[in-house]
This record gives C-alpha cells, structure tokens and sequence, in this order.
C-alpha cells in the first residue's frame, strides 16, 4: 500500500499532496516539513530510498522518491510494495505528466493541481496502484478531458 | 430560469479562478496569510451562490488552499453539493474536493450514501469511476455497508475500466466492513483471470494485501497464483505474486520447495532488476522456511548471494541499497554463506550515502564473531572519528555497542578491551548516547566480576578527568557516563587502589555544575568510598587519615547541601550530619570503620525484569483446590457437620474424610477443569507454562583472578587498540602452543589420522583471554519462559481474518445479511422450521416411524433477531413452512438435506427483479446430485427461467453436494405487482447417491414475500418529507397498538429493523418514519405514543401496499 503521495519543489513547497489515511491539515504540513527535510539533505547520486521518517509510517514504511529538476516526487510506501516497481512507478506518472501537459514543468504543476490530481487518479487508487500502463492512463485521462470539454461547449451554447 | 444563469455566468467572469488564485498568492508573498483570508472570504461568498459552476469553482480553489495547510472542512456541506451536480466536470471537483478533506469524522459524509449510489450505477462509466476514486479515499464502516453489494455488482461491469477500480476498492471496503470478505471473495477470485490484465493485476493487488496481513487463509489460492507466476509476462503482476509467495512459504514448506526452480529460472532469464530483486528476496524467504528440514539448497543460496554481490558492487546506488537489504535477510539463517563477503560490506560503510553506511552496519551486526569482533570493532571505531557531529555518528556509536552487547556479550572475548571502548566512546562530543555508555559500564561492571578491578581503575581516571568531560557546557549529554562512574568506584571501592584521591575527586566544587541526578550519585557514593577509606585504616589507633577523610567530607559536602535539587539535598544533608557524628566518634577514639561499612553491606545481583513474573508455582500447591470444603453438591453433604456434633469417633471420621477428599477432589478436579475448559471467561493456562526452563547456574563458570598487566598511560584515554595487537599475540601463541601440543600427539600417535591444522581458526578455537563469569540476570528456579504475543489488538487488519475455504456456521452469514438486511429488503426462510405446535407432532411422528423422513430443525433465525432486537422472534418475509408431507414407507433413506433462503433482495435498477439466495446443506451421509430446483410460478411472480426453457421447466442446481457441504445458488425472480404479500410453492428434486444405490428424492417448500420485504431502507431528510405530505397525492390509514411496552426508541428500531423504515425526525414521543418500495412508492408514517398506545398515521400512494405493510408491523408487535 501506499500511505502518501507527496510532491514538492527544491524549497518545500507543495505541488501536490496526496494521503490515503486521515492526517489533520497542520500534520499533513509538518510531514511535508519533516519529508522535505529528509530528502533535500540527499545527494543526488545517492540511493533513493529512506527509512520513513518518524512522523509518517514507522518500521515498515518507506520513503521512495525521485527528484527532477527543481520537484521532488516522494513516495511512502509500507513492504508490500517492491522499491523498485515504485521507482519506476514515479517515472511512469512522470512521463505521464510530460505527456498530458507537453513538456511538463513546475508551472504545470502550480496552476493544474487539479488536473495533475485527475492524471494521479488513474495511477493509484485509494493507496494502490491502478494502472501502469502509461497509454493506458494517458487515453484514460484525454477521454475524461474531452468529456470535460464537451459538457463546457454545452453549457457555452446555453 | 435563464436570467439567472446568465446572471451567474457574468458574477463568474469577476471570480477568481484557481489559477488567479495561485497567481495572487505568488503575488502576495510578503503577506500570503492575509491574502488568502480574504480569498476565503470571497469562496464564502461564492459558496452562497446558487450557480454550481460558482460553486465548483469556489471548491476547486478550496482543494488548493487544503494542500497549503487550511482547514477546509468548514466546507464540506459545500463540497457534497457539487458532488451531487448532473455534470461530470462538477462532479468531479466535488469528489476530488471530498477524497481530499473527508474523512471518518466528517459528518456530512453521510449525506453521500445515496449520490455515490447513483454514479456508481450511473450509465456514464466516468461518473463511476471518479465515485469509485473518490470512495477509496472516504469510505467510512456505513458507507462501506451501504455501499458493498453495489461495489460488489460493478466488478462484473463490462468496462475494465470499472471493473479494475470496483476491485480495488474492495480491499477498502473489507478494511471498513470486514463481514464483506466471505460473500464477495468468489468474485474476487474469479477476477483472477479476467481477460483484462488491468483487472487481473488488481485482483492480485487485493489478494496480495489481504494475504499479507493473514496469509494462511490464502494457502489455497497457491496453485492459482503458481499458474499465473509461471503465465503471466505482466512485471507489475508477476512481483506481486513473487511476493506473496514470500509471505505463504513460512507456512507452506512443500510450496517452498515447488518455487525453488520456476524463481530460479526467473532469476535467470529475466532483465527487469525490479523482478530479479523480489525472485531473490522470495527464494531467500523460501530458504529461510525450508533451513531446518533441507539443507540441500546450497545452490540456491549461492546463487542468491552472488546475484545480491552483483546488486551490491552495481553503480547503482538503489541497487547497492537493495542488496544489501536482502543479504542482511541471508544472514539470519546462512550467516557463513554472508561472511564471506565481508570485504564487500566493510567497504560500503565508506560509501557517501548514509541510507547504505546504515543497511552496512545492520549486515555487520551478524556478521560478528569472536574472531573478528575487535577488528570489525576497530574499523568502526575510526568510521566514529570520521563522522564527527552528524546523527550518522550516534547511530555507529548505538551500533558498536549492541554489536558487542548483542546476546548477553556472546562475541566479547576480552572485557578489559571492551571498557577501554566505552572509555574511548566517552571522548565523543555531543552525543545523545551518554546514558547508553554508561548502562553499559554498569552492565558490564557488575555482570562481569571479573572486570571490576580494571573497570573501577578506569572509572577513577574519568572521574579524575570529569572536566574533560564536562568542559564544554553544551556536552551534557555525555557526562552521563559519569553517573556510571561514580557509581562504579563507590560500589566495589575495595578494588579502588586510592580511593582517596577519588573521594576527592568527586567532591570537587566543579561537580556542582552536574545535572542533578548525577550529583546525587556522587554524594551517594562519597558515602561509600568513604566507608571504604574507613575500613582501610581500621585498627590504626588515632588514624590521621581517617579523620582527614572526615574532615574532607564536612569540608566539602555543605555545598551539596545548598543544591537546588531536592535529591541532592536531602542526601548531602544526611550524610553530612552522619560523617559530624562519626567525627566526634573518631576523636573519641571509637572504632566505627565496621558500623559504616554494614550501612553499605550486601552484594548486588541483576534480576530480570520479568522474573517475578515468571516465579514457577510449587509442586503440589493446586491453586484451583478449594481452600475449605466447597459448597456443598448434594443434601447430604451439607448434612455432615451435624454428624460430627452427633459424636461420631472422630479420629475414623476424619480418616475416612481425607480419603474421600483425595478421590473426590481428584475427581471434582478433573470436573473444574471441564468446566473452566468451557468457560470463556476463565482464563487458561497457557500450555507454554508446561516447560521448565533450567536457569543457567553460575556457581560451576571458574573464576580466574585477571592479570592486570595492561600498564595504562594516558589517564583517561586507554588505547584499545592494544588489545587488538595483544589479542592477535595472544592467539598466535595458543595456536602454536596447540600446534606443539598436537605435534607432540602425532608423534606419540604417529601413523594415525593426520590433522589438517592449515585452515584457518575456526571459532571454537578461540578462547577468551580472561575466564569472565557473566553473571546472568536473576531468574527464579525453574523459571517458565513466556511469549508474549504483542500483536496490536488495533490492527484493522485483524477483523480480516478470515478462514475463506472452512464452511462458516450460519450465524456468520446472518450476521452479515443482518446489515444488508437495513438496506435492502431481505427475506429469511427456513422451510423445515416448525412452529412449536407441529413439533410435537413431529416428535410424536418420528417416535412412530424411525425410519422416516428426518428434518433438522434450526433456530438460527430467531438467534439472529434475538441478537437484534429484543427477544421478539418476528420474521418479516418469512416463508411459511410447508406442513409436514405424509411421507411414504417406500422413503428408506434418511434425509437430511436442508435448503435456506437466506436472502431475498430488491434491485434498484430493475424495480421487478427480486434476486432470493438459496443456502443447500446435506447434512445427510449421502452424496446429493441432479438438484433442480422449481417453483410454482403465479400470475404475479416467475422465476426466471433461461431463453427457450418452458414455463415450467426446472432450474439445474450448478453443484452438487458431498456429505456435510453446503453451497448456495442465487434465482432470479420477476415480481410484476408487489402491493400484496405473496406466496410461491416449491419442490426440489435430486438424487441421493449412496454406496450401494441411488435415489430419486424430493422437498417441497413454501416461498413467502411480504410486502415489507418489498421496502428499502431510504433516507428521506426533513424538507422533502414536508413537502412529500404536502403533496397530498399520498392517501392515509392508520393503526392503534395496545399495550405496548416498550421504550419508544426500541419500538422505532424494531419499525426500521423488521420493516426497513428510516426516522425522519424525532421529537420526543413522536416520530415520523420514511421508507420506498422497490418500485417507487413512498410510505410515510407518524408514530405517536402515549402510555402503552401507539398510535401509527400512515400515508402511501398505495392504499393496498400500505394496508398490508401497516398488517405486518402490526403482527410484529402483537409477537412480543
């Protein structure tokens, strides 16, 4: 399972957040704290798995991220998740990302929270991976935009 | 209509979209908070709107504000309006809103019961799928009961792309609602091999979680799983599995082995790492399972280990880390096959990543034995001077000591070399540690006699150079150690070889500046060593230094007694005024060395924190007999003291007495512990407490006295690395003297076996430099070991729990068609039941005829109400059972097939389909066969028989059934008029298959629909119900109940429990109630009470639906 989706830029700030189990708003931000403190401290040639940090998970949770450029995509997973099947996970979203936006960016992830929420959606569900595929996800998600863009043309011509 | 729209589109274009938003906080950095408060303000504003895209808006902008910390919950009635919009981009702002905010605690939540109902069923497969994400992130236990059998229908969607999402979220409905496993996991398997691999992969997502938390429930499914592991080409699916597998192993050796070749060919051929990485964590699993009974897996582990070398000396750093993940998993059971890679893993604690430096240190832990300890010892040790004030170097010094301290000290062969670490350690700046330094000094200090010369020469160096220790202010937490110290010399001060230079030490003013706790010790333990200084100079008639010692103390303890602290204090001020005492004694010439010293007397011994616990119960003590005479069994028992007043000849009487005692208690014994057996209450023994534990002895460890030949230089700071040099001296002179000793045998036994003495040491050669007598904590004789189970009993996953192939006792299917039965219409029928009336006669009948037809008569439906409300044994929907049939001679088998409905439920979609679940149980000897399964279609109602099948054609059974099995089949059925209860008769046939012959048999039965099993469970909120009355297309009747006697919430349960009515509001004595047919008819009723009368006003749009629910509640009520 995955207990948090956390991704947030080289100076901590939030891009998107993402927990499938209850956190109040101010825990939900020291864990942002807490996380990004860990992670930011790291080289970037070292290896991208860290033991969970006190405030999220305990003995069997892990962080697993990948950071691009100027974001950090952070994973919390418990062990039956495989680290590297996660890794590859976060490039698949990633790609995915660049995919939908074309050439994605931070700004991407500033102004669309919502729509990088939608494309997440079709990637993990309630904490456990729903697709994998990145066609899979990507056709998934244009069809529900064009639904999107179909119904504000409908209510344009009112 | 059209204005306001209008009107509403022009107010949207002066909003802020989210993007303005984000654009204005950037804009704003210098007074963000202000910024965003009036932004909330104005999302106030636009929730007040009537226009849903105002709204959606205003939602949207709220899910950002969430992310940056806000409380957004203020919202969440806001948030639940536009999840409930017709159009699919609202809708899903609104669901986003809600996965993100919502939570167990939210009450609005459930509002969302029925929207969420309506997009899961919604044509629009998109509609379901943002409820199904949105659900898997809120799903509360209601909405999980509520929800489970619509859930549960989707997985049969015909889109994967619901299919997929519908599965997974029921991990999150079990989670929630765990009396949902058993009923949907056949569907949850049959998705196993969906066509679709996106389904497929998440049936082995669930399968996978759920097998992790109880994999022994899942044993079954492994041949399922061994087929897809060795079909599929999935990556994602195949890791799973592979995982899984290492979770089932441990309980399935035989699977293990099967694994073996399928994981090692995979190992081989595949690229993927991620793939090779769990084929060798689960042949590693495998290993670990099989260790004890094959030992024949060498390949394997080789394998293993050299696949794990490859990941290890990768570039890679998360391979690195990987690798070292597993090998440390290797080392637990394979420790030599790890060893041996010893090279790779001390050169990974000089790697730049801390995350591998520590995955290194815990492979170290293992990997230590005697022979290597002090090197590997050594080696971290300089890691320790490297690492100079980060967290990495706490974490060596932690390290170090639980590698030394780990198994009661099994590795240490030379103590002397282990205090001069701690000693070392001591010179640490800014560790957290101090006080596990100094818990390893006493540890070691008291366990280990034979140490304590040394140890206490060292403690009196560091107390001696405490402002070393003590210079810096902010070094507190190391002075820790000095606790230890202190406490060391002042507790075996007769090894001290001036202990009046360490009673000085520790009375330094500099002291004063020590934590409180320490300087207690200090005072405590200046009591001590002064005693001992006593006690050297007893004898010595007007000794000076006896008397200076005193002077010393009442010199310097006064400013102990000024401390703050309260410990320190109340000590210093004892003992001073003890030592004044003790002066004017001296000066009068009194011995008093032999009464100070008796203050300290007594030898301290390590106890087990769990010994008292453990303190066996005497042979003989019974803790279960009765202390007097038990109340008595019989009358004439009781009888028995007159007896004695009746002068018997007592010394017969009570003779005889203890002999009955023996025989009876030992009897009346036995009765107890049947009786305890079958009380849960009685809390058993457990059968663990049979074993007797042999505390190791301590007395036959010899002693040698130590060598303290170790000259120490630096004050201090001894170098432990001198030990390593004398250690490596030490044994080269002990293999030689071995290798002459053993010359010396060849010669005396020449042409005998020769010994290959060329390899290397092997670890018994070793011999610890000192015999140490490790004193082992304290256990009481014949201690009984005990493990403790610490599972969390708040583990949610512990409700999932659940044996998934045992036939479960009915109760558990009723227990969960109970909820259901809140939601949907549900019947319970049992057609062999029989009202107390016929039973007699049954009685009476089978007396007659033996050889007839036998039914079993079950109860469980009227446990089950019982359970629910109250002692009324009412069923609504229950089918009448079918009088007992004249039953020919020409029966000779007995039977004992039963069929159950236990389920009759409404579909919402199909306001004339009614789906009844049948339960079979043969609970005769015989295997039953070709069952088919008929009824007696009517006008109203037909079960729905296959295209081309004849009206009155049977229904094959699609099963059949070996004896004691049971299994259930679900028909469909159209009902077309559902304002009249209705009755439908039955018969199933089938054949009774024995071993010599085979019958034709059959069972009639009787199946009866009540009206209310028509109603479901509806929630109707105040303002809709008003306007409903209000309406005036509803027509009213109504009902008086006598005699009631009843609380009235009781009476308004049993209402919404037997007749699937929701309360709408509630005041006082006065309720009004909601519920809907399945076709859509509204029943309202009021409930009004007043000294034993109830009175029911009901209205319904259908007169003849009402009149029969309203005949129904009254039979409820007239039963109890």
């Amino acid at each position: 399972m995955i207990k948090a989706i956390l991704i947030f830029n080289n100076h901590g700030k939030p891009r998107l957040i993402r927990f499938y189990q209850y956190f109040a708003e101010d825990m939900q931000q020291q864990i942002i704290r807490e996380t990004f403190h860990l992670v930011s401290k790291r080289d970037d040639n070292v290896c991208n798995f860290l033991e969970g940090g006190s405030l999220i998970g305990g003995s069997d949770y892990k962080l697993i991220y990948r950071h691009y450029a100027t974001l950090y995509f952070v994973f919390c997973v418990d062990s039956s998740e495989s680290e590297l099947g996660i890794l590859d996970l976060i490039q698949v979203f990633v790609e995915t990302l660049d995919k939908c936006f074309e050439n994605v960016c931070e700004l991407d992830l500033i102004f669309h929270m919502d729509k990088v929420h939608y494309i997440l959606q079709e990637v993990v569900m309630g904490g456990m991976v729903l697709e994998t595929n990145m066609n899979e996800i990507v056709a998934q998600v244009e069809l529900q935009n064009r639904m999107e863009k179909s119904e504000v043309q409908v209510w344009a011509s009112i | 209509m059209a204005l306001k729209i209008v009107k509403g589109s022009i107010d949207r274009m002066f909003d802020k979209n989210l993007q303005d938003l984000v654009r204005g906080i950037r804009n704003h950095k210098d007074d963000e908070a202000k910024y965003i408060s009036t932004c909330i303000d104005e999302i106030k504003q636009e929730l007040k709107q009537d226009n849903i895209a105002v709204k959606a808006n205003a939602v949207c902008k709220l899910t950002y504000l969430q992310m940056l910390g806000y409380d957004v919950s203020w919202a969440a009635f806001n948030i639940v309006e536009v999840m409930s919009s017709s159009k699919f981009t609202y809708k899903r702002i609104g669901y986003l809103a809600a996965s993100q905010c919502f939570h167990e605690g939210t009450d609005v939540i459930m509002l969302t019961t029925n929207q969420i109902r309506k997009d899961l069923s919604s044509p629009n497969q998109y509609d379901t799928g943002v409820a199904l994400t949105g659900l898997s992130c809120f799903v509360t236990p209601d909405l999980a009961r509520d929800l489970a059998n619509d859930i549960m229908t989707l997985m049969s969607h015909t889109k994967p792309y619901i299919r997929k999402k519908a599965v997974l979220i029921m991990y999150k409905v079990f989670l929630k609602y765990p009396e949902s496993l058993r009923p949907a996991f056949p569907r949850l398997k049959e998705k196993l091999e969906d066509p679709d691999p996106g389904v497929q992969s998440a049936a082995v997502n669930v399968i996978c979680e759920l097998a992790r938390r109880n994999p022994k429930n899942y044993l079954s499914l492994a041949p399922l799983f061994f087929k897809l592991m060795t079909s599929s080409t999935n990556n994602w699916v195949l890791i799973k599995i592979i995982k899984l597998f290492g979770a089932l192993t441990p309980l399935e050796p035989r699977l293990g082995k099967k694994l073996i070749e399928p994981l090692t060919n995979l190992i081989h051929s595949t690229s993927a790492m991620s793939l090779l990485y769990e084929c060798v964590n689960t042949v590693i699993a495998v290993l670990i399972s099989l260790s004890s009974g094959m030992p024949n897996h060498s390949a394997s582990i080789q394998l293993c280990v050299q696949k794990l070398r490859i990941l290890i000396e990768d570039s890679d750093q998360n391979l690195k880390y990987l690798g070292l993940l597993a090998m440390s998993k290797i080392l637990k059971t394979h420790p030599k096959s790890v060893q041996s890679h010893k090279d790779l893993i001390l050169q990974c604690l000089d790697d730049k990543d801390e995350s591998i430096r520590l995955r290194a240190l815990d492979l170290l832990y293992g990997m230590v034995s005697k022979k290597n300890l002090m090197e590997i010892v050594k080696k971290l040790m300089l890691h320790v001077d490297k690492a100079e004030g980060t967290t990495y170097r706490d974490e060596l010094l932690t390290k170090i000591i639980d590698i030394c301290s780990q198994s009661n000290f099994q590795y240490i062969t030379n103590f002397e070399w282990y205090i001069s670490i701690l000693v070392e350690l001591t010179r640490l700046e800014g560790t957290r540690h101090g006080h596990l330094i100094a818990s390893q000094m006493l540890d070691v200090a008291i366990r280990v006699k034979a140490i304590r010369g040394f140890a206490v020469a060292q403690m009196a160096t560091l107390l001696d150079n405490a402002h070393l220790l003590t210079g810096n202010t902010q070094r507190n937490g190391i002075c820790e150690v000095l606790y230890a110290a202190a406490w060391i010399c002042g507790e075996f001060s007769e090894h001290l070889e001036d202990p009046m230079q360490t009673l000085e030490a520790m009375l330094r003013p500099k002291v004063a500046t020590l934590p409180g706790h320490i300087q207690a010790v200090y005072v405590q333990n200046a009591a001590k060593l002064f005693a001992t200084v006593l006690r050297k100079h007893d004898g010595e008639t007007e000794s000076q230094a006896a008397q200076e010692t005193s002077q010393l103390l009442i010199d310097r303890l006064p400013l102990f007694v000024q401390s703050a602290n309260l410990e320190v204090q109340e000590r210093a001020s004892c003992i001073l005024q003890l030592v004044k005492y003790i002066q004017k004694l001296q000066q009068k010439n009194v011995e008093v060395a032999e009464e100070v010293t008796a203050l300290f007397a007594g030898e301290l011994n390590p106890v087990a924190p769990k010994a008292q616990k453990k303190v066996p119960i005497p042979e003989g003590l019974d803790l279960d007999a009765w202390i007097n005479e038990p109340p008595s069994e019989s009358e004439s028992e009781d009888e028995k003291p007159k007896a004695v007043f009746a002068k018997e000849e007592p010394k017969h009487s009570r003779s005889r007495h203890t002999e009955v005692d023996e025989k009876e208690l030992a009897r009346r014994r036995e009765v107890r512990k049947q009786e305890q057996a079958n009380n849960p209450f009685y809390i058993k023994a457990s059968p663990s407490s049979q074993k007797v534990y042999d505390a190791p002895g301590v007395e036959h460890i010899p002693v040698v006295q130590i060598d303290l030949s170790v000259p120490l230089k630096v004050p201090g700071m001894p170098m432990s690395d001198q030990y390593l040099k004398l250690e490596v001296e030490r044994r080269q002179k002990e293999k030689a003297e071995r290798k002459k000793k053993e010359k010396k045998k060849k010669r005396e036994k020449r042409g005998k076996e020769r010994k290959a003495d060329s390899g290397p040491e092997s670890e018994e050669d070793i011999t610890p430099a000192h015999q140490v007598d490790i004193v082992t904590e304290e256990m009481p004789e014949n201690a009984l070991p005990s493990d403790d189970d610490d599972k969390d009993p708040n583990d949610p996953h512990k409700a999932l729990d659940i044996d998934l192939d045992k036939y479960v006792p009915y109760c558990r299917h009723l227990q969960f068609i109970h909820v259901l039965h809140i939601i949907k219409p549900t019947v319970y029928w049992f057609p062999f039941q029989k009202s107390s009336k016929h039973k007699k006669k049954k009685q009476k009948k089978e007396k007659e005829e033996k050889e007839k037809k036998k039914k079993k008569r079950h109860h469980h439906h009227h446990q089950h109400h019982s359970d629910a409300g109250g002692e009324d044994s009412v069923q609504n929907g229950t089918v009448e059972e079918e009088e007992p049939l004249p039953v020919s001679q020409s029966h000779s088998v007995s039977l004992k097939q039963e069929v159950k409905v236990y389920d009759i439920q409404g579909n919402h979609q199909d306001e004339s389909k009614v789906v009844v679940s049948v339960i079979f149980e043969n609970k005769s000897d015989s295997f039953l066969k070709s069952m088919e399964f008929n009824v007696l279609d009517s006008l109203n109602s037909k079960l729905q028989r296959p295209e081309g099948a004849g009206a009155h054609d049977s229904l094959t059974v699609p099963f059949q059934l070996p004896p004691g099995v049971s299994n259930e089949a679900r028909f469909v059925f159209s009902v077309q008029s559902i304002i009249m209860p209705q009755k439908l008769k039955g018969t199933l046939t089938f054949i009774v298959k024995s071993d010599e012959s085979s019958t034709h048999e059959k069972l009639d039965f009787k199946l009866h629909f009540t009206c209310t099993s028509y109603l479901i469970t509806t929630p109707c909120y105040s303002d809709a119900y008003a306007k409903l009355l209000e309406s005036g297309d509803l027509k009213g009747s109504s009902l008086r109940l006598e005699g009631i006697n009843m609380p009235f919430h009781h009476l308004l349960a049993r209402i919404c429990f037997h007749h699937h009515f929701s309360v709408v509001e509630r005041i006082d004595s006065c309720a009004s109630m909601y519920s809907r047919s399945i076709q859509g008819h509204h029943v309202c009723l009021l409930v009004k009470t007043s000294d034993q009368t109830v009175s029911i006003d009901a209205k319904c749009d259908e007169p003849s639906l009402l009149g029969n629910v309203l005949d129904e509640i009254k039979q409820t009520f007239s039963k109890c």
